[in-house]
């Protein structure tokens, strides 16, 4: 999108909005300042004084339990007073705009806000308008983007992921990676496309329904390419990310129904034993047993699926830790 | 009024396929002389600039009554006058809608208070603009509205909108159609592609316009009633209008200014000042539409003025107002098209004059001894920048601010 609005004339984050435009550098720099934080807490050590005295708002306006409790502990974790809002949708309609809401919470001296609105685009409307030294960070807009997730799969790929024959190390530059189901109304899929080629993925599929697919999406960056055959679309990857269906959406017109979904592109033990065996299998949560993923599948051998969600914490903190105390 | 002697002029009469340097006399608001003329009370030196008949806009918002927060009927009729256009169409989806006789006269009463450009009124084609009842065309027609629409509203089902077809071609009542299938845009904001994708914006496919297109013209052929396309966003669109009037078939079509510029590659950041609907399409779209206004299948270009207070574009996109304050970027847009080379001078001022009249089936104006005003002057070689402080619009909303333009109106005489 607009890097200029992310990151200031030396090249560092100011916020986080999008993985859009983040140069490869930056997003490397936030994994490996994640390493250091996930390995702490593997050994017990979870608490960091970088961000004592500087206070994070969680300014939630749809509702997410786990997103929030990630940030929220991301944020004690590195010592920030941390505050959560819920806004309910009702009390900005009784006149109070968006802006009213975010400046009346600024004035309370907030270095960095978390901001998870359903509106796309409600990130960049608040990076805008936010005063110098008060940091945005998206914790998802609508559809647009949700960039803590993409760095969190990228970190946890990149941690699990074997490498090729022949390499020490595994680069991304060598995987082929899938994101199968919903890809029209998940900002999961458009942030992982931004940050998983600008990594350096070369091959990267979206596989789903044509009703689920959006226009233009193998545009947005290269080596994206559009599959609607489960089997083909999984054929010799690396990495599979389901995401999650947005049940209540898909009633008529998307699908006929969710059983059909689960028939054509559902993950089951028998597919998956069709896949590289080293595949990793990932999904953003909550997942819906039975409709993307079977459930033996979900916390089978394949999965980091957990490991995504401990990953979420270390990944939240290296980028509150960029955002508000700067290279190290 | 005074006598006004306009000299050496480059005069743009499309009704008669003019375009020459003379000089023009107005007293008692008419035209008095064309060529040699005796001297008047006012002289201006007119070298380099160009006259045209006033400017007719087929859409534009005056959010009067019903939203003057946004703007007033004397305030958007005062600034499209100082902007050339002698001439507002307004469409009927006031707070109350403009669907009986003495909506339409109070809002004629207002305009003709406020002095500025004549303001005409589209009448509701239904009751509140809801689609299911006809409104009382005839009073409406009797009231003085110049054709019916309901706009963006959509109607109940093809039998009602064939009925309403029907009942407004025995008046002689065109209808005014913004062809978007409510169903197909679904609530989105954005043109369907990979701007639209990028963005997460929730997308109104081409299809949406193109396939209300066809039902209306099939309707059309059915009734033999007038349809007019306002608002035409898309390259199959204008392709569907072409080939309907080359069957003889009675419909026309006009093209926001915008539409004729933007893409959207305009959304690029979130830009709310670029959302409209119907949505900025592509590039082949933008450019399909130069073409058919090239040609005189969009015989009309208007501003779709839709001026908003500022908290109206304050919010994330999907959440934003559409709609861009278009008066003031009217003629100058129409004149970028000359620049470009898309038209000439003569079909510039077609296109904002005598096209729309036809549209609206009033006499085509002319610039003729005799002839009542409405007339527009031009500097097309004045550079200026759209500072939106400056607007005379109450509304500032405009994707074009900071933008250089080479012309602009700098009289008009009604």
């Amino acid at each position: 999108m607009t890097p200029s609005l992310q990151l200031d004339d030396q090249g560092r984050l100011r916020h986080l909005l999008t993985t859009e435009g983040l140069p490869r550098l930056v997003l490397e720099r936030l994994l490996d300042r994640a390493e250091p934080y996930a390995r702490a807490a593997e050994i017990g050590f979870k608490k960091d004084p970088l961000l004592t005295g500087k206070t994070v708002v969680n300014l939630f306006f749809e509702n997410s339990t786990r997103t929030r409790t990630t940030f929220e502990l991301a944020a004690t974790r590195l010592s920030a007073d941390v505050v959560n809002l819920h806004v309910q949708a009702s009390s900005t309609a009784k006149g109070e705009t968006l802006l009213d809401t975010l400046k009346t919470i600024e004035a309370m001296q907030v270095d960095l806000f978390v901001i998870r609105h359903e509106a796309s685009g409600a990130a960049h409307f608040f990076a805008e308008r936010a005063e110098p030294g008060v940091a945005i960070l998206n914790a998802g807009d609508g559809r647009h983007a949700h960039p803590t997730q993409a760095l969190l799969d990228a970190f946890t790929i990149r941690r699990h992921a074997p490498p090729r024959e022949g390499r020490r190390q595994m680069r991304f530059d060598d995987l082929s990676v899938a994101i199968v189901g919903d890809i029209v109304h998940s900002r999961v899929a458009r942030s992982n496309i931004h940050a998983l080629t600008t990594l350096g993925v070369k091959d990267l599929r979206l596989v789903g329904p044509t009703t689920l697919m959006p226009a233009g999406i193998a545009q947005l960056a290269p080596g994206v390419t559009i599959e609607h055959d489960l089997m083909r679309g999984l054929d010799g990857v690396d990495v599979v990310i389901l995401l999650r269906l947005q049940k209540e959406r898909m009633v008529g017109a998307f699908l006929p129904s969710l059983g059909e979904f689960h028939r054509d592109y559902g993950l089951t033990q028998e597919r998956l034993a069709r896949l590289k065996p080293d595949v990793l299998l990932m999904h953003p949560g909550p997942i819906n047993r039975g409709v993307e993923i079977a459930g033996d599948v979900a916390y089978g051998e394949r999965s980091v699926i957990l490991d995504q969600v401990k990953n979420g914490v270390a990944v939240r903190m290296a980028v509150m830790a960029e955002i508000l105390a700067g290279a190290q | 009024m005074t006598s006004i002697l306009i000299q050496n002029v480059r005069m743009l009469c499309p009704a008669s396929g003019t375009d020459k340097v003379t000089t023009v006399r107005l007293e008692a608001g008419q035209i008095t002389h064309i060529g040699t003329a005796p001297d008047a009370d006012e002289t201006i030196n007119a070298q380099g600039l160009w006259l045209m008949p006033g400017i007719i806009d087929l859409a534009a918002r005056l959010r009067e009554p019903g939203a003057t927060a946004k703007a007033t009927i004397a305030s958007e009729a005062k600034a499209a006058l100082a902007a050339g256009i002698t001439t507002l169409v307004m469409p009927p989806d006031t707070k109350p809608v403009a669907d009986t006789p003495a909506a339409v006269d109070r809002i004629h009463a207002k305009a003709a208070q406020a002095g500025g450009a004549a303001v005409r009124v589209l009448g509701a084609l239904t009751v509140g603009l809801q689609g299911e009842a006809l409104g009382e065309l005839s009073a409406l027609k009797a009231a003085g509205v110049v054709g019916v629409t309901n706009g963006l509203a959509p109607l109940a089902n093809l039998l009602v909108t064939r009925r309403a077809l029907e009942y407004a071609n025995g008046l002689g009542l065109t209808v005014h159609v913004v062809a978007l299938d409510a169903a197909l845009a679904n609530g989105g904001c954005a043109h369907e592609g990979a701007m639209a994708t990028k963005l997460g914006l929730a997308a109104i496919p081409v299809a949406a316009e193109v396939a209300a297109v066809r039902q209306w013209i099939s309707l059309v052929e059915d009734t033999g009633a007038a349809v007019h396309f306002g608002r035409l966003s898309s390259a199959r669109g204008a392709e569907l209008v072409e080939s309907a009037q080359a069957r003889k078939l009675p419909v026309t079509a006009d093209v926001a200014a915008h539409q004729l510029f933007l893409t959207d590659a305009s959304l690029e950041g979130f830009n709310a000042m670029a959302h409209v609907i119907p949505p900025l399409r592509s590039a082949d779209d933008r450019d399909a539409l130069r073409g058919a206004v090239a040609k005189g299948v969009i015989a009309a270009i208007c501003s779709d003025h839709q001026p908003h207070e500022p908290d109206a574009k304050v919010n994330p996109f999907p959440l934003t107002e559409p709609g861009i304050s278009g008066l003031e970027t009217l003629l100058p847009l129409a004149l970028r098209l000359v620049e470009d080379g898309v038209l000439s001078p003569l079909q510039c001022a077609a296109r904002l004059s005598t096209g729309p009249a036809a549209v609206l089936g009033m006499a085509l104006p002319r610039i003729a001894v005799g002839a009542s005003l409405a007339l527009t002057l031009i500097d097309p070689a004045l550079h200026w920048t759209l500072d939106p402080n400056a607007m005379l619009s109450r509304g500032r909303n405009t994707p074009f601010a900071g933008q250089t333009f080479i012309g602009r109106a700098v009289r008009s005489f009604v």
